[in-house]
């Protein structure tokens, strides 16, 4: 019998502070209508000022060593993805390594593609698993990215961190398949040193976000020799509200299918976080037998796509924080708190 | 009043992961860490002993005058935290309005930015607590 790999345990952490799209419209004199209905998201998750993606990686990945039961020491990778890691050298990895006391004897990266970071991070770890080299791997995607002020993006750029240990022993999600669709694609950047990203405005939706989402997704299908009525649940990655949903009909999805995994419209855009904050949410309503299909996007461009299907264990390993509860807690800030929190004050 | 690097890494595992020490001779916890129990002496046997990080609030103050660096936090609480082993720390009360916190209110731990040197210098990272939601 071929060995199982897959999903042993996982964890997501989102900042409780909110700000509303009204309240940025607001300030830049936007019709909060056309911001609403455009992104299809109406508030957003703002980090506080002690936390950025080092933190939320490290509680997420907390929270997933708990769920799993399994002993950290065991865990004998880490990759942590993001494209706001704290330092330009020095890795987050090692922050979390430590922090979940995983340390020292463990292999330790990070990565940056956009918002597929994290992804490509689990696809790191399934690989050494593959290969007889770890007992556990643990990919994170952790995001507190910014867009410029009164920027189209700021009314989604959120904050949050997904993480998943996989491994082979008592595995609640299989991983079946995995396919990735990469190509050299300018439709959003960062420069070194620049606070906030740029982008091809329209340009990042067809040749970016859409090609490659689809092109991610047919792919599994087609390795899988499936279709989408196959599968109970799809997870896209979710820049704004409105993508996914587009994508998921395009591809032959119904609402219902994405549904659970939808989260960006309570939290905003975790970039590197979404797609796995999506796959975790659909996880906590996911039952036995049920096959999922994620695909994450990263700009610049490329996914990330796998064929899940959920085991029996995950009957007696039901998460003890699921995605709901950990948004649920929410503080309200105005836009002055906002600007204080995301250091764009000039001082 | 900057800490030197190389005390800062000595205490990484005491401010990630609330690491102190127990007597296994006598079962008394201390926070931070102590090389020799004050009870046993030399008869103490001291392990290291990583703490639940659950609480609950001892005392606390809110701090409106902030020393260098942390001005953009005011209001803020700075509580004395009596961890459910019984040992009691100094610790930020993180998410939370100070007019709201009271003693005896139930703390967890959670992993936080505790010091940036500035835009260029060491972030140091630890405990604060937070409200049980």
């Amino acid at each position: 019998m071929a060995e199982s790999i897959g999903i042993v345990g996982y964890g997501v952490d989102v900042p409780r502070y909110r700000i509303k799209a009204s309240e940025i419209a607001r300030v830049w004199g936007e019709e909060e209508n056309r911001i609403v209905n455009g992104l299809g998201l109406s508030e957003k998750s703002v980090p506080a000022l002690d936390q950025d993606a080092a933190t939320l990686a490290v509680e997420a990945a907390r929270r997933a060593v708990r769920h799993s039961g399994i002993n950290p020491q065991l865990i004998n990778s880490i990759f942590v993805g993001s494209e706001s890691h704290p330092y330009a050298v020095k890795p987050t990895a090692t922050i979390v390594a430590e922090a979940i006391n995983a340390a020292p004897v463990l292999f330790a990266a990070d990565h940056e593609f956009a918002c597929k970071g994290g992804t490509a991070g689990i696809i790191n770890s399934y690989a050494l698993l593959k290969s007889g080299e770890i007992e556990y791997g643990l990919g994170i995607g952790t995001d507190t990215s910014q867009g410029s002020p009164g920027d189209a993006l700021e009314y989604s750029a959120g904050a949050g961190a997904g993480a998943f240990i996989v491994g082979k022993k008592d595995v609640i999600a299989e991983i079946k398949g995995i396919y990735a669709y990469t190509t050299d694609t300018p439709d959003f950047w960062r420069r070194e040193h620049a606070i906030y990203p740029s982008h091809g405005g329209r340009f990042t939706g067809a040749p970016g976000y859409f090609k490659h989402v689809q092109s991610g997704a047919k792919g599994i299908m087609e390795k899988m020799g499936t279709r989408p009525s196959d599968y109970a649940y799809a997870v896209f990655h979710q820049p704004n509200g409105k993508f996914p949903r587009t994508v998921a009909k395009q591809l032959g999805f119904t609402p219902e299918q994405i549904a659970p995994g939808l989260i960006t419209p309570l939290i905003g855009n975790t970039y590197s976080a979404a797609s796995m904050i999506g796959l975790a949410a659909t996880l906590d309503a996911a039952k036995p037998g049920d096959k999922i299909l994620v695909t994450s996007f990263g700009s610049g461009a490329g996914s990330d796509a796998f064929h899940i299907e959920v085991t029996d264990k995950i009957l007696d390993k039901r998460n003890p924080l699921p995605v709901l509860e950990v948004i649920k807690h929410k503080i309200y800030i105005d836009y002055g708190t906002y600007a204080k929190h995301r250091k764009k004050l000039i001082m | 009043m900057k800490p030197g690097l190389p005390l800062l890494w000595r205490k990484t595992k005491e401010r990630y992961n609330l690491v102190g020490t127990k007597c296994e001779t006598c079962g008394t916890y201390y926070m931070p860490e102590r090389k020799i129990c004050a009870k046993c002496r030399r008869k103490g046997k001291i392990i290291p002993y990583a703490f639940s990080g659950r609480g609950k609030i001892f005392t606390y103050t809110v701090i409106r005058v902030a020393p260098e660096d942390y001005e953009f936090f005011v209001p803020y609480v700075l509580a004395i935290i009596e961890l459910e082993e019984g040992v009691r720390i100094t610790g930020q009360v993180v998410d939370v309005d100070p007019e709201s916190v009271r003693v005896g209110q139930p703390v967890e731990m959670v992993f936080r930015k505790i010091h940036e040197d500035n835009p260029e210098g060491l972030i140091t990272y630890g405990f604060k607590f937070r409200p049980v939601a």
